[in-house]
């Protein structure tokens, strides 16, 4: 031992003995996931090898960043979710959002669009247009993107079990609008073991509704190549209530096995695996998600290279979205969510995200206010364009204690993987309600802790004001009207198109349900005949049955 | 009478997918000694309804996140009207401004829970209610 290194010892030895003997605050020292925290973190904590597990950014594994230059060469794509009412109104916030500087477009759709169901069947009523925008038909679609060049602007659609059908609708619309499918730019989310784990909107059982990933993965590999034909998304499953390992471990998972998928239906891994991209939440403690979005990088390249044996880089890097935590949200004192929200983006910015989506303040109580909406936007810019963080790329790296959580939540999510493996995979998990019940201990846990007082929220359970019921800000509410009017829309579509051409598009679905044809193919056919949303799920219902959730209480 | 455990049905009508409030609460009120009943998500206020009749249930509570419930809620009540309960307990919580909650307990329903209530406060509300209940009954 050197001279110097016993002075390093000595030195340990006393911060120990001063920090061990001084009175703490009485809270939980833990993260928002309840993962314990030490008071200090240092070099024995942190075991990092530079060129196995950090490299560098735009290189194998990625931890640092998927892009060489990252943020120096382009911003991260500012990506508002938005949708509501008609698709004209929906239109117009459209154009609102470009106008005030936002890059790509986000669609939020409605319950009954996400379930499968036109705006006029017996399920659909009084949830038209409510949580997002209804779309049944080729025609909504026009209106959505009527006045936008599809050929230049990027469009994700948050949409899933119909999200084959929704994605025939857009294709045929850019066609319809003069733009080649080979030029369209976008996502679908078109994940559905998530849905069935977290987000619950869904058609059609596992089998079948993962025969049609594969089928829109196929079909766009040719047609459409510039879409990503999945987002692999977290999101919901940290909403739902789990932990940042938990959503880190059931995300890719889920990923993995639609690549194990793409694989057993004949493609070639470096044929679709590029287009995969993912969605995550950035939650509240900061540099938890910080190095949630590193692991997740490093975890996946060494999944794609080692275990699937892709060999395109491109194939081993996490893309992803990022969403602030909506759950973080309260409704009271609701002008504090703008804080929480410019952390939340801030970690995601640092965690090196590809685009970003910033919650608006009001969003526990409605759908946001045009306002709202600016704020949230302008957070984003804001972190771009005054704190000068995107100047350098992953900063944080190096610091024993992001890199110690960075290994803490790799080695957790390895652990979950295990498990599911040893239930017989993802969808037997899920179908057994496995993950379902373990976002649902963590989401009890949390709102125990909160009750306890272990874990504070601001407005909720410390630092309360009176006036907590009414809220104080404005409201955004949906006209009842949209609801007649998609009623008298979907009427006119059904009179004015071709009937047999419809019929027999219809049949041509029904056919290739029961074959192995690539239902996408179908879909656009259908999408140009005019066949609504809810008659091609119709078909799917019929032809495959519908899932039924497991009990998990 | 004080013995018998209050039985809760904790439903989620529409389409709406959020069900971690909804499945929250039905843990919370089981571990406070309630019999709970969980439908799962996608009912109609039909399915609802017909279940509080085959468990004969004191307590309904409806959990909505998807802005339906002018639509829902008073539809619930009707089915459950139809069947003949109109005694139970009617309440629930969710993404629900202010005035609408306020115009749904004017038209009979129980109190309305937003976010951010705890989940204690929402089991000593049903047993308080229940009690003052079964109290007239008995």
């Amino acid at each position: 031992m050197s001279a110097q290194d016993v002075k390093q010892v000595d030195a340990r030895a006393l911060w120990q003995e001063a920090f061990e003997g001084a009175r703490k605050r009485d809270v939980d020292f833990s993260s928002v996931s309840g993962s314990k925290l030490k008071g200090l973190y240092g070099p024995e904590d942190a075991s990092v090898d530079f060129a196995r597990d950090l490299g560098y950014p735009g290189q194998f594994p990625f931890t640092r960043g998927v892009h060489a230059t990252m943020y120096r060469s382009r911003l991260w794509t500012m990506r508002q979710f938005a949708g509501f009412g008609s698709a004209q109104q929906t239109n117009e916030r459209f154009k609102f959002l470009l106008e005030h500087g936002q890059t790509g477009l986000s669609t939020a759709f409605d319950f009954p669009t996400l379930m499968g169901y036109d705006s006029d069947h017996e399920r659909s009523r009084g949830e038209v247009g409510q949580v997002g925008v209804a779309i049944s038909s080729l025609r909504d679609m026009q209106t959505l993107m009527d006045g936008i060049p599809m050929a230049d602007v990027s469009t994700s659609m948050t949409i899933n079990g119909p999200a084959p059908i929704l994605l025939a609708f857009y294709i045929a619309c850019g066609e319809r609008q003069g733009v080649d499918p080979k030029l369209l730019r976008g996502t679908v989310q078109n994940d559905i073991l998530k849905e069935f784990q977290a987000q619950h909107a869904w058609i059609v059982p596992a089998e079948p509704a993962l025969r049609m990933i594969t089928d829109v993965m196929g079909y766009c590999s040719t047609h459409v190549p510039q879409w990503n034909t999945i987002s692999i998304s977290g999101y919901h499953i940290r909403e739902a209530g789990s932990t940042a390992a938990q959503e880190l471990a059931f995300t890719l998972a889920n990923g993995m096995e639609y690549v194990k998928r793409g694989i057993a239906a004949g493609l070639d891994v470096d044929d679709f695996a590029p287009r995969l991209s993912f969605f995550f939440d950035s939650h509240i403690d900061f540099f938890e998600e910080i190095a949630k979005f590193r692991a997740a990088r490093r975890i996946w390249a060494r999944k794609m290279r080692d275990t699937f044996g892709a060999k395109d880089p491109k194939s081993w890097m996490v893309r992803f979205h990022t969403q602030t935590a909506g759950v973080t949200l309260t409704a009271q004192q609701p002008e504090n969510n703008i804080v929480r929200t410019a952390f939340e983006a801030l970690a995601a910015v640092l965690g090196g995200t590809q685009s970003l989506h910033t919650n608006s303040m009001d969003e526990t109580l409605s759908l946001p206010t045009e306002k709202a909406v600016k704020i949230a936007l302008r957070t984003q810019q804001i972190i771009a364009e005054e704190t000068e963080v995107a100047h350098v790329i992953d900063p944080l790296a190096g610091s024993y204690f992001v890199e110690a959580q960075t290994n803490r939540l790799e080695a957790e999510a390895e652990k979950y993987f295990a498990e599911i493996e040893r239930r017989g995979g993802v969808v037997p998990a899920t179908e057994a309600g496995y993950i379902q019940r373990e976002i649902h201990r963590s989401a009890v846990g949390y709102q125990a802790a909160v009750e306890r007082g272990s874990k504070k929220v601001v407005g909720v359970n410390c630092y309360e004001e009176d006036h907590d019921r009414t809220p104080t800000i404005e409201i955004h509410k949906i006209d009842p009207a949209v609801e007649r009017d998609q009623h008298q829309r979907l009427a006119e579509v059904r009179k004015k198109r071709d009937a047999a051409k419809a019929k027999s598009a219809i049949d041509d679905i029904r056919d290739a349900c029961k074959g192995t044809d690539n239902l996408l193919e179908r879909f656009v056919a259908a999408a140009h005949a005019e066949c609504t949303l809810g008659e091609i799920a119709q078909v799917l219902r019929d032809e495959f049955g519908e899932y039924k959730e497991p009990k998990i209480l | 009478m004080t013995d018998r455990k209050i039985r809760v049905l904790v439903a989620k009508p529409g389409l709406d997918g959020h069900d971690r409030g909804a499945k929250t609460v039905a843990s919370v009120l089981r571990d406070s000694g309630m019999e709970v009943i969980y439908t799962g998500l996608h009912q109609t206020p039909e399915m609802i309804a017909e279940v509080a009749v085959q468990e004969d249930v004191d307590v309904v509570g409806l959990s909505i996140l998807s802005g339906a419930h002018m639509e829902l809620f008073p539809r619930v009540r009707e089915e459950l009207k139809k069947r003949g309960l109109d005694h139970v307990l009617l309440t629930g919580g969710g993404i629900i401004p202010g005035e609408d909650m306020e115009k749904l307990e004017s038209q009979g329903f129980a109190k309305l829970f937003g976010p951010g209530t705890r989940t204690d406060a929402i089991a000593e509300y049903i047993k308080t209610e229940m009690k003052r209940r079964w109290a007239h009954t008995s």
